[in-house]
């Protein structure tokens, strides 16, 4: 039937396309709500300062104002009246408790929503204000008086945890969240001692603004009669920002709060996390018993929205004479911002140190990371979230040490790769299945590198300089088996769920806990349900980001919605069968064993007695032929698949890049992608997610970087001062596909939907300083910076 | 308030606006037409472009009250009834959207680069001319080749070809 063209592996065009291309697209702040109000957030111009007193009096008198309100007036309400208690509300949290090496746990710090005495970063919630129209709101706010007792700021990662810096949260020694390891120190050093050649690099991970298109934005509500809030936000994962809004920030139990992420435009992690925003709106929706809406300009997003990356490392790789890797050592001290983000603290942890094998069988390795307390905007999760950074750090060594011994860096690393799996990494990972020498050697041809020595003669007669550069990445992804993971800190499972409804008619709705916020599984969910019930495409309806609607769920990051979400829409899928075949059996009067299913039909093996997809559900529903009592009527299954392992996407990206050495302006020629993620369900969409990824860490690599300036103004505040990526800085991209099933999950899935932004910044890099000669290259590679090693290299002595 | 008159997706409209409206919020929150987006206050991601008189505008960029009497279309006026645009029709074909946040205004862009620069558009010229667009999902490459894809499809005589799909 139908599921050749539209089943598993079929190039299936999206089903929920249609809306998006039409502009009937629902996103949070497209939903209007009978008598709402509009908040305006008064954010905190100073980096790090205590509020002496705030004066609301002029912007509460002001036009449409509704209310003004500040830290101080943000308390729990009386549960069985509108009354507030003396009790502030929670906090937002850090969801993963990470222990220092001395066994003592991180030193986590109050979060309020609107800052109570202490604005840590520029940007930081001071006040809020609840007017008729969003003008109203806006002019108020510039009549709120706040006088400010500044503080000394803290916004160097470098430097944070230097002697005579002032302190970020106050008693918290050293701004230093946590001092963590991995791996063993004692085999690396003895592997350091024994080795013939040590490759030492010190860099930085630039800071990123992840910047979706769409800015965040929330409408809170309350309905005093149920006692119900609903909370429409643009989040990667309703149901946990439900349970920590009701768990731990206190506005409402659980299942008298709805949370619904409508249409999502693009999160990147970003959305993961609780903000306070929502949290205002929730509890202002319930105070003033009207709707509270928001939604962040740009400016905003860009002071407020956690930011990514911000490491900086020094790293050191041990071979011996012919190039075989002995040991790796890793120090990174990762800035975490002003307050610890709902998933921060694994980023640079269990999602980052975890990685640094690469594809490698590296004997011995060992890595610390300090987590640092700054003024500047907190750091989180975002595309890649860790793995982009152990894949700069890998591969930037690798290529160098390469480099360095006057080997071939392919040769290097196909030396180096692991051929055998399972396969233990020194630093938890037991990496699956994989196969990395095929994926360089498809690559390779895919690029034409044999071609390359005649195009750098050509680039160089033009008077260019030419380079290539590999990455050949690992990430884990499927994230994540829950034992692992809560052994490893976390505060939750990491499983997911799916509902399968059939309806009497035949027609199935499918409930995910996963979201999609551009990942189009409206279409490649129901692909599955397609190919495994062999019902027409059009039948399937997906129903995601509502927790009234969907029971539980964890969402969607870290490439996690395939490998673990389909995982779970498997399991219920066979329930289905399973179901379907007892039903049958009684219609057909046969035994239940004896029911064969094949597309779409329930058949009695060996006869020509068979019942339609549809006429089963039909009959599960009227129940007609069977007692209640050996069958219950209906057709209805539920699944939860908590994975088994990480799942490991690998692959080889080769860049190949073109300086102008006269202006320092790169030009990106060539993008070979060779990625193997396992079965793909639609290649056409994991296409578009690749493309996505590499365009982010090409962003990373060339153009993207945040910046504060010593007093901790955020000095890339718009698309004015932040370079994102736009269409003419970017090449096409050639992708290639290998293929090892992942052993973990029913599907063989791995997921694809950080690959690129985790293989393409060392890439870049690598290609670069290829061309240029020499390793002096700091992302964001901006026509400046290359510029500037371009005459490195011309003048050695005047720029060392 | 400002009295202000304009036709919109072929529909005369008209009421008082707060001279401070820009196009976008009288189209958004006036009009209830949210097909149009705003994603920067810099007036440089263009997902905010309709077209003004066949002219694609950045409609963050202008008040309302400077479109009296002006024709504008938005993507929610691009479709003929139930029948796709074929620029809507190439974009759904070749994968040009991922969260959909910022393919309305590509789609306008792209019409209107059509209408400038003819149904043979390369790779180069579509890239360069995309200059006022930001798509953070894409990477551009499959927006790439739906434009160059809806813009054979937009010339004479190209209906009929599997791009011009019915909307249902
Ligand atoms: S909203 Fe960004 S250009 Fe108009
Ligand atoms: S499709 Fe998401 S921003 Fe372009």
């Amino acid at each position: 039937m139908a599921a050749t063209t539209t089943g598993v592996g079929a190039r299936v065009q999206r089903l929920e396309d249609k809306r998006f291309i039409t502009g009937r697209g629902r996103y949070t702040d497209d939903i209007e709500r009978p008598g709402q109000l509009h908040a305006y957030f008064l954010r905190s111009p100073h980096a790090h300062a205590r509020i002496q007193a705030i004066d609301t009096e002029a912007a509460r008198a002001a036009p449409g104002v509704a209310a003004v309100y500040t830290g101080r007036d943000i308390k729990k309400f009386v549960p069985t009246s509108d009354d507030l208690t003396e009790e502030d509300i929670g906090g937002l949290i850090c969801g993963w408790m990470i222990h220092s090496k001395d066994g003592s746990p991180m030193k986590g710090s109050a979060h309020p929503a609107l800052a109570r005495d202490t604005v840590r970063y520029v940007g930081d919630h001071v006040a809020v204000v609840v007017a008729e129209t969003l003008r109203q709101a806006q002019d108020a706010a510039e009549l709120i008086a706040v006088s400010y007792d500044l503080l000394e700021p803290v916004t160097d990662t470098a430097t944070a945890q230097h002697e005579g810096q002032a302190e970020v949260h106050q008693g918290i020694a050293r701004n230093t969240v946590f001092e963590w390891e991995l791996g063993d120190r004692a085999a690396t050093d003895q592997a350091f001692a024994r080795a013939a050649h040590v490759t030492r690099l010190t860099f930085t991970n630039n800071r990123l603004v992840p910047n979706p298109m769409e800015p965040r934005a929330a409408i809170g509500e309350y309905d005093p009669g149920e006692e119900q809030f609903t909370l429409h936000t643009t989040s990667q994962n309703p149901h946990v920002a439900r349970l920590i809004l009701s768990a731990f920030v206190g506005l409402a139990p659980e299942h008298k709060l709805r949370v619904i992420a409508p249409d999502v435009g693009g999160g990147f992690g970003s959305k993961i996390f609780v903000y306070a925003e929502e949290v205002v709106c929730l509890w202002a929706a319930r105070r003033l018993k009207r709707p509270v809406r928001w939604a962040s300009e740009r400016t905003e997003a860009f002071l407020c929205d956690a930011h990514g990356r911000d490491h900086v490392t020094t790293a050191e790789l041990a071979t011996d004479r012919d190039g075989t890797i002995l040991g790796l050592r890793v120090k990174t001290v990762a800035n975490l911002g002003a307050y610890l983000s709902t998933f921060a603290s694994s980023v640079p942890t269990y999602l980052y140190a975890t990685l640094l094998s690469g594809q490698y069988a590296i004997p011995a390795i060992h890595a610390e990371v300090d987590a640092v307390y700054t003024n500047t905007a907190p750091v989180d999760a975002y595309r890649g979230a860790g793995r982009p950074e152990a894949t700069f750090v890998v591969e930037r060594l690798v290529e160098v040490c390469a480099r360095e011994l006057g080997m071939d860096p392919v040769a290097f690393r196909r030396k180096n790769f692991v051929t055998s799996f399972p396969h233990q990494t020194p630093v938890i990972m037991t990496y699956d299945a994989g196969d990395y020498d095929a994926a360089m050697v498809k690559a390779l041809e895919m690029a034409d590198i044999a071609g390359l020595p005649e195009r750098k003669r050509r680039s160089a007669a033009a008077g260019k300089l030419r380079g290539v550069g590999y990455s050949a990445y690992i990430e884990a992804c499927g994230i994540a088996p829950s034992q692992a993971v809560g052994s490893l800190g976390a505060g939750v499972g990491l499983w997911e769920s799916a509902e399968v409804r059939v309806n009497p008619t035949g027609n199935i709705e499918v409930l995910t806990g996963s979201h999609s916020h551009g990942q189009g599984h409206e279409t490649t969910f129901a692909q599955l349900v397609c190919e495994r019930l062999g019902v027409p495409i059009d039948t399937v309806k997906i129903v995601h980001g509502d927790t009234d609607k969907v029971q539980f769920g964890m969402g969607t990051y870290g490439s996690r919605s395939g490998a673990v979400g389909m995982s779970a829409l498997s399991k219920a899928l066979d329930k289905i069968v399973a179901k379907g075949r007892k039903v049958a059996g009684h219609v057909l009067e046969a035994s239940e064993g004896d029911i064969e299913f094949k597309d779409g039909r329930f058949q009695v093996a060996g006869t020509d007695k068979a019942l339609g997809f549809a006429d089963m559900a039909l009959q599960a529903y009227i129940a007609h032929k069977f007692n209640g009592s050996e069958l219950e009527p209906g057709l209805k299954e539920g699944a939860f698949w908590d994975p088994t392992n990480f799942t490991f996407p690998a692959g080889v990206h080769i860049c190949e890049i073109e300086i102008d050495p006269e202006t320092g302006t790169s030009r990106i020629d060539r993008w070979t992608a060779v990625d193997d993620f396992g079965r793909v369900i639609n290649p056409m969409i994991v296409e578009g997610q690749v493309h996505g990824g590499i365009a982010q860490g090409i962003g990373q690599a060339l153009l993207e970087g945040a910046r504060y300036d010593p007093s901790g103004q955020l000095v890339t505040a718009s698309f004015m001062d932040y370079t994102m990526p736009r269409a003419g800085d970017l090449p096409d991209f050639a992708l290639g596909l290998t293929v090892t099933d992942c052993p973990s999950n029913p599907l063989g899935m791995k997921g694809c939907g950080e690959a690129g932004a985790i293989a393409a910044p060392p890439a870049v890099v690598n290609a670069l300083t290829d061309a240029l000669g020499h390793e002096h290259v700091t992302m964001p590679a901006t026509p400046e910076v290359i510029w500037r090693a371009v005459r490195h290299r011309s003048l050695p002595m005047a720029a060392e | 308030m400002a009295a202000v008159a304009m036709t919109v997706n072929g529909k005369a409209v008209s009421g008082d606006v707060d001279p401070r409206t820009l196009l976008v919020q009288y189209l958004r929150d006036t009009l209830r037409l949210t097909g149009t987006h705003v994603a920067c206050d810099t007036s440089q991601c263009g997902a905010c472009v309709v077209h003004l008189g066949g002219e694609a505008i950045k409609s963050c960029t202008i008040l309302a009250v400077q479109c009296q009497g002006a024709d504008i279309l938005t993507i929610e006026g691009l479709a003929n009834g139930a029948e796709l645009h074929p620029m809507q029709a190439a974009f759904r074909e070749h994968h040009g959207l991922q969260c959909g946040f910022c393919t309305p205004g590509m789609i306008m862009t792209a019409v209107d680069m059509v209408r400038r620069l003819g149904h043979e558009l390369d790779d180069h010229t579509i890239r360069e001319e995309l200059e006022g667009n930001l798509c953070r999902c894409t990477g551009y490459h499959n927006i790439v080749k739906s434009i160059a894809a809806g813009a054979r499809a937009m010339a004479p005589g190209a209906g009929g070809e599997p791009l011009r799909v019915a909307a249902e």
